[in-house]
């Protein structure tokens, strides 16, 4: 039914990915495809690396323990970005296309008020990809 | 797991950089959490800190207005006067210092890491570099300055070309001329550059090569070493997005009477608070709309806009104003600048005080208040450009274009001065009586066309302020979340809604001047900072060139 999953990750907030993650893996396993994790960084030195080679290096090692702990052939792509807050929806659209990605499987937060006035990066995705979205609530 | 073939879209190992090993971790200080439906990730303590000051600064110049008025007021002037020899020695100092890098070895090493490639192309560089940086004093002086010095300041004692009486000495024109263009010249190209290039060298330095966080304190890690993550760091931090936005604010209160005084001027527009409160809050909305859209699809697309239309400006005044004596002068500015350049720059023994303190050590204070602001944007849009591309580009090549739009718009309204003194509506608005708002559209009325001109005028200026608005709301936002630049969209909006608000409420209760007087007073303590840069890039660019010898004696 799908052949690969994009899984958008934030290094930097690992701790929030749990149910997204379980529901990527259980879905990888089910149609026996690969997981892509996407993380976006931003030029300058940040959480998750001093430069986007370190950033990358992290992203790779995150995939490869997913990987194993899941049990699912997995990947990595990282996206350099030069204002990662303000392009991440559009650079993550960009990056499912280039992965082949044909379901996107992310972390939504708890919708609030601000929604009505900004969109939420899940609720983008959703309307603007090409692929099948599911977007995970906590 | 790493040679995967997805890998597309990650450039290549950024190669051998030294990143200095330090506890420090990123964000180790900053507090994320939320309010309300607004998620926020700042610095503990430097986004509280400063925005409870500029808080207090702004309460403190409406409560005690007079006394505030007073107290910077005459600050200001005292510091220009006292230490004119210390800016201009220092102004001397940096710009020798980037003409030395240019030559040396040091020249080769590449910001981001030997194999990195720039973020950025030439034309969207070059646009972002001048909208920053001084995009809104090119509108603003380029036809005040060059008629000014001519006239009025005598800079090096060179007497004006007009008599007392108001008519015209012969004998004195050409040297007048020359040195009106000269003295422009000397304001606006290296030395202003030298100022920006090092502090956007010094961070650019510290963050691409050796991996500390983008915000100023980073430059100070040869110098202070784990302490710039203390207190020092968090007192250098706060100071800079103090004069970042109190310079920001102050100057958009100023530009907002300047375009509604150009306005008047072009289209009988009343002068009211009214209508300055409407032109900030427009051009805060404009800036909203371009920080939300982020650096490329903002901050990058309205630069070049911006400078497509200057280039515009500048194309019509050079062909249908009078382009042969335009010509002559650029090229006389010039060499009148080359030849006097030492004399002009030497602090010691000058007769002219009036035109040393009253203008280039004004100038020099004002550059360096608003270099953090500047050198830490061109430090972020710099990042793949060798030592020397990067300062040969943000040295040389905008100082020439500076040069070219004073000779330019300077040249036409001499021209208009000199050929007909009565006629001249820039000699009306700048020699008979100082109205520097409307010196640029005085000029553009002497040519044809003058009313689509003086639109264009107006929107440029206009253009030009949200250029600054938004860029100068990433670099506050960017220091004061401790370096991160993927803080919560919020925090840009909150600092770019801020900006605006102070310049309203500064507007209406009176402060503009007492505060803009205090920002320039900042340019003190931040020359020496900026000298203290200098030598934080000789020993950063040290370790890299040992680094990357090391790696090649590896290989």
């Amino acid at each position: 039914m799908f052949s690969k999953i994009m899984v958008p990750v934030d290094l930097a907030h690992q701790g929030k990915l749990t149910r997204s993650l379980d529901c990527a893996a259980e879905l990888a396993r089910h149609f026996d495809i690969p997981v892509i994790y996407a993380g976006v960084t931003g030029t300058a030195p940040g959480v998750s690396g001093h430069t986007p080679e370190e950033f990358t290096r992290h992203l790779a090692e995150f995939a490869a323990s997913q990987g194993v702990r899941a049990k699912i052939s997995a990947g990595h792509h990282a996206i350099i970005s030069h204002d990662p807050r303000a392009e991440l929806d559009a650079r993550l659209l960009q990056a499912a296309e280039e992965i082949g990605a044909d379901l996107i499987v992310m972390e939504a937060h708890v919708p609030n008020v601000l929604d009505h006035f900004l969109p939420s990066d899940g609720g983008t995705i959703a309307k603007l990809a090409k692929a099948t979205v599911m977007v995970v609530r906590d | 797991m790493s040679d995967d073939p997805t890998d597309q879209g990650i450039p290549d190992p950024e190669g051998q950089t030294e990143i200095i090993e330090t506890e420090f971790e990123i964000g180790q200080d900053n507090v994320e959490g939320s309010l309300g439906p607004f998620g926020f990730d700042v610095h503990n303590p430097v986004f509280m800190i400063s925005g409870l000051t500029i808080v207090a600064f702004v309460f403190y110049t409406l409560v005690f207005q007079e006394q505030a008025t007073a107290a910077f007021g005459t600050l200001r002037p005292w510091l220009t006067g006292t230490f004119d020899w210390f800016f201009l020695g220092s102004a001397n100092f940096f710009v020798i210092f980037c003409l030395f890098l240019i030559v040396s070895p040091w020249g080769g090493v590449r910001l981001g890491g030997k194999e990195a490639v720039p973020d950025y192309s030439y034309t969207g560089w070059f646009a972002m570099l001048f909208a920053a940086g001084m995009g809104i004093g090119l509108m603003f002086f380029g036809v005040l300055e060059p008629v000014y010095h001519m006239a009025i300041s005598q800079p090096l004692g060179v007497p004006s070309p007009f008599a007392e009486d108001g008519s015209i000495i012969p004998e004195n024109v050409e040297a007048a001329k020359r040195m009106g263009l000269a003295a422009t010249i000397y304001h606006w190209g290296l030395h202003p550059w030298a100022i920006y290039a090092v502090v956007a060298l010094a961070l650019a330095l510290f963050t691409f090569n050796k991996g500390l966080p983008l915000t100023i304190r980073s430059a100070f890690y040869p110098i202070f070493g784990e302490r710039v993550w203390g207190w020092t760091g968090h007192i250098i931090d706060t100071l800079a997005v103090f004069a970042t936005l109190f310079g920001l604010a102050t100057s958009l209160g100023f530009g907002a009477q300047q375009a509604n005084a150009g306005l008047e001027h072009v289209f009988g527009l009343p002068n009211s608070t009214n209508v300055q409160v409407f032109l900030i809050t427009a051009i805060t909305a404009v800036a909203l709309i371009s920080v939300l859209r982020g650096l490329d699809g903002g901050v990058k697309v309205l630069s070049e806009i911006n400078m497509v239309l200057a280039a515009m400006l500048l194309l019509f005044v050079l062909l249908v104003g009078p382009t042969m004596v335009i010509f002559a002068d650029f090229f006389a500015g010039l060499g009148t600048y080359a030849s006097n350049i030492v004399a002009l720059s030497n602090p010691i023994g000058r007769e002219d005080i009036g035109f040393m303190d009253g203008w280039t050590a004004f100038y020099w204070a004002w550059w360096v208040s608003w270099s953090p602001f500047v050198g830490m944007f061109i430090a972020r849009v710099s990042r793949g450009r060798t030592v020397r591309e990067f300062v040969t580009c943000v040295l040389i090549i905008p100082s020439l274009v500076c040069v070219l739009w004073m000779a330019v718009f300077g040249g036409a309204a001499i021209d208009q001065v000199l050929t007909d003194p009565a006629g001249s509506a820039v000699k009306a608005q700048v020699i008979d009586s100082y109205n520097p708002p409307i010196s640029l559209f005085a000029m553009l009325e002497g040519l044809p066309l003058a009313a689509i001109t003086s639109t264009l005028g107006i929107v440029l200026v206009i253009v030009f302020f949200v250029t600054s608005s938004d860029s100068g709301s990433l670099v506050i936002d960017t220091i004061t979340a401790g370096g991160k630049i993927d803080a919560p969209v919020g925090q840009r909006v909150f600092w770019c809604t801020f900006e605006g608000a102070v310049a309203i409420v500064l507007l209406l209760g009176g402060g503009l001047s007492a505060l803009q007087a205090m920002v320039i007073s900042t340019g003190l303590p931040f020359t020496v900072v900026l000298l203290l840069m200098c030598v934080a890039i000789v020993k950063g660019l040290m370790a890299e060139r040992d680094a990357a010898s090391s790696e090649s004696s590896e290989g």
